[in-house]
């Protein structure tokens, strides 16, 4: 990841959108139209076992992933697409590089593509001298914008039109117009001309599908299927799990992941893609390469524990539902893969410790969980992540995260087998807190790192007699206490 | 009917040391519908702290300590979604190297129910006879909702409670933002979503919000309390508890 050497914090970057009034405004609306709508489509399925299906279906995909892209690479192949598989980010962005500069290309149109954030893509494209423009309408706002992404789905989600009218006013240079139709049909004026000149496009790859040898793209703007048919070279980059090995298992995912993004039961264009247009047709690119690219896939797949995330489509329906993301956006992630399924991958992915706060910085509350199509359960995953950081763990380079709080509970675990004592303690505390204590009888402020509570909020005392101490003093009246011994 | 299972009383930390009224309230409620009851003093914590921080060697530590406290128990009752989801979940889990532990940890996690759940679930009960004057509003914990799927049977024990107003909010079901530690260590984070949580609270015109896991309420009462909001916050112990019911003015 170029940018994220001198990234912000996870921290500072939440306490900035928390702050963002437009950002704020977007998040709510996406999450009370996307994420509560994806649930009810979820609970209203006519195919309730569907989601459970696919899932099974998409383990035992990635079971068997090297035969099933064996199979996808043979048949594209066979159609004249060329096929490269690329085991870094390095060898990814090397590949098309090469491929641009022997063809002699100068314009590269995008279709939204975040597996092209993650190797870095476009900055290598526009470091070589190369013109990238992005043609999803979103993607290029935010290009326009000097911005990067924050929602996997709909990327300005933090921009309000107003700011969008400002931004086409200064860079497109026309009259400032908050009016969206107004603003899209500029965008598509000055995005038309882009995609008729480009001499490349570049795309992801929604889902591929091995036994016909080909990728689906979804999108409702059509940019798609012009940057994939218009330049006279189409490039797909494909995170290697996305594929499914039969056609049924591609037609399941494909209605999952436009009601899981969209609540929709198709979006409004879905590109197939699998070589280079047919000798006579009008129709395609001269030339079509699929880079398959693993970038730490492999090894998460070896994992028991997180092979799972590979069943994810990134469909977004976890950011729309996710209360946390719905209050801090996705700049906070550092990552192109914002929201709970960001906090999974861009550890998995880009290192455990470099990106401990999104390890930690969820309530693992569950929601994510219950709204994704494919059931993937990343709360848990969350959960084994911690348990790395917490010891360290040498398979996935982690070092312990934080001493002091393994010495806590270190601390906690010997108190809480040690009943007596922690009662007593847990009495002192009682004694201590008196002078924190508030006029209602809140403690109001606490020292060291319990203060992060008590600058919002006030905090209940410890009581008086704890129920123990009531119990052991006879002092609760019940007439039907079983003590010890007593029974019979 | 036979002779009820006599209750072991799992009081979480939070409870006992911070709340110990909703224990009581626990006790009166079940001496009330005649159940036996009986409380482990040696209790402490479930271990869900260290669990959900991932130091899960501290938190099986915790785990043996409840097992032992709790082996001779008939049936475990605690009033806290998250804790049962703990015990019946991740105690499992904890063991799954150790064959002669897991067996006692699924044994246990087998016994050990939430107290809306045993009330309704188990004895059948959903109306305890207690009355509450005011409009009460329910938050769905999030343990309790989805890991436990109790959803409803808080829902039936309210709405048959003499005198109360039951009320939905909205978005009942969505994180309260503790989160255990999170709300410590991302106290922003924390605050902005029992902001959306209270602003939800309110406008159901509801004067009191219950709900099944302490921790969440202490969250919520917290944030109301700092803004000044009047609003009471009662467990659903306190609410279901016949002598103190109604009398929490």
């Amino acid at each position: 990841m170029s940018k994220q050497s001198e990234r912000a914090s996870y921290t500072d970057l939440a306490h900035q959108g928390l702050k963002n009034a437009p950002l704020q405004k977007g998040l709510r609306g996406i999450q009370q139209r996307y994420g509560q709508g994806a649930l009810h489509i979820w609970d209203s399925f006519a195919d309730p076992s569907l989601r459970k299906r696919v899932k099974a279906k998409r383990e035992s995909t990635l079971a068997h992933l090297d035969i099933v892209l064996e199979e996808l690479t043979k048949n594209i192949e066979q159609r004249g697409g060329n096929v490269f598989f690329a085991p870094t980010a390095q060898d990814a962005v090397n590949y098309v590089l090469d491929l641009a500069s022997k063809k002699e290309v100068q314009r590269v149109v995008k279709g939204k593509s975040m597996t092209s954030a993650e190797i870095g893509m476009d900055e290598a494209l526009e470091q070589a001298g190369i013109k990238v423009v992005e043609t999803d309408l979103g993607e290029y706002i935010v290009q326009l914008n000097q911005d990067t992404a924050s929602h996997i789905i709909a990327p300005c989600i933090h921009l309000d039109r107003k700011q969008i009218g400002r931004l086409f006013h200064e860079k497109l240079d026309i009259p400032y117009t908050d009016d969206p139709p107004t603003l899209t049909q500029e965008a598509r004026k000055a995005l038309r001309k882009e995609l008729l000149s480009a001499d490349m496009g570049i795309t992801g790859c929604n889902i591929a599908c091995a036994e016909t040898g080909h990728i689906s793209l979804v999108s409702n703007e059509g940019n798609i299927r012009m940057a994939t048919t218009m330049p006279k070279i189409h490039v797909a980059l494909m995170g290697m799990e996305r594929v499914a090995a039969t056609l049924d298992e591609h037609a399941s995912l494909l209605q999952l992941l436009t009601r899981g993004a969209a609540l929709q039961k198709l979006s409004t264009y879905v590109s197939f893609q699998g070589g280079p247009s047919e000798k006579g047709s009008p129709d395609g690119p001269e030339e079509f390469h699929l880079v398959i690219i693993d970038n730490g896939r492999s090894k998460i797949l070896a994992d028991p524990d997180f092979q799972e995330v590979l069943s994810c489509i990134r469909c977004g329906a976890c950011l729309n539902i996710c209360p946390v993301y719905g209050r801090i956006g996705g700049h906070a992630y550092n990552s192109p893969y914002s929201g709970p399924i960001g906090a999974v991958i861009t550890p998995l992915l880009h290192g455990i410790n470099n990106h401990a706060d999104l390890c930690k910085g969820e309530t693992l509350c569950g929601a994510c969980k219950e709204v994704c199509p494919v059931e993937n359960d990343l709360p848990r995953m969350l959960s084994v992540l911690r348990h790395k950081l917490a010891y360290g763990d040498p398979q996935w380079n982690v070092t312990p995260h934080n001493k002091s709080e393994h010495r806590f509970f270190s601390l906690w675990s010997r108190l809480v087998r040690t009943p007596k004592l922690y009662h007593i303690l847990i009495r002192l505390s009682g004694v201590l807190q008196r002078p924190f204590l508030s006029r209602d009888n809140m403690v109001s402020k606490l020292p060291g790192k319990f203060h992060g509570w008590t600058t919002t909020r006030d905090l209940p005392p410890i009581a008086e007699s704890s129920f123990r101490q009531k119990w052991l003093q006879n002092k609760i009246a019940s007439k039907n206490v079983v003590r010890k011994g007593q029974k019979d | 009917m036979s002779q009820p299972k006599t209750v072991s009383l799992f009081i979480q930390c939070l409870v006992d040391s911070m709340f110990p009224e909703v224990g009581e309230a626990m006790v009166n409620l079940f001496d009330r519908l005649c159940i036996p009851i009986t409380y482990p003093a040696d209790q402490t914590c479930c271990g869900q702290p260290a669990f959900n921080s991932g130091y899960r060697k501290q938190a099986a530590e915790a785990a043996a300590h409840f097992l032992n406290v709790f082996a001779d128990a008939e049936v475990i009752v605690c009033p806290s979604g998250s804790c049962v989801h703990m015990v019946r979940h991740h105690y499992p889990l904890l063991f799954e190297d150790d064959p002669a532990m897991l067996q006692r940890a699924q044994q246990t996690a087998a016994k050990t129910f939430e107290l809306s759940e045993y009330l309704v679930d188990i004895l059948g009960i959903t109306d305890t006879g207690s009355t509450y004057a005011g409009t009460a509003t329910y938050h769905d914990s999030c343990h309790l909702s989805r890991e436990l799927g109790i959803k409803e049977q808080p829902r039936q024990l309210l709405r048959n409670i003499s005198g109360l107003h039951f009320v939905e909010m909205n978005d009942s079901e969505k994180c309260c933002g503790f989160g255990g530690t999170f709300s410590v260590h991302y106290p922003e984070i924390s605050t902005a979503m029992v902001d959306d949580k209270l602003d939800a609270i309110l406008a159901s015109g509801a004067d009191t919000v219950t709900g099944c896991d302490i921790s969440c309420l202490m969250n919520i009462k917290g944030r109301a309390s700092r803004r000044g909001e009047k609003l009471q916050v009662l467990h659903i112990a306190q609410l279901l508890e016949p002598v103190h019911g109604g009398s929490h003015e």
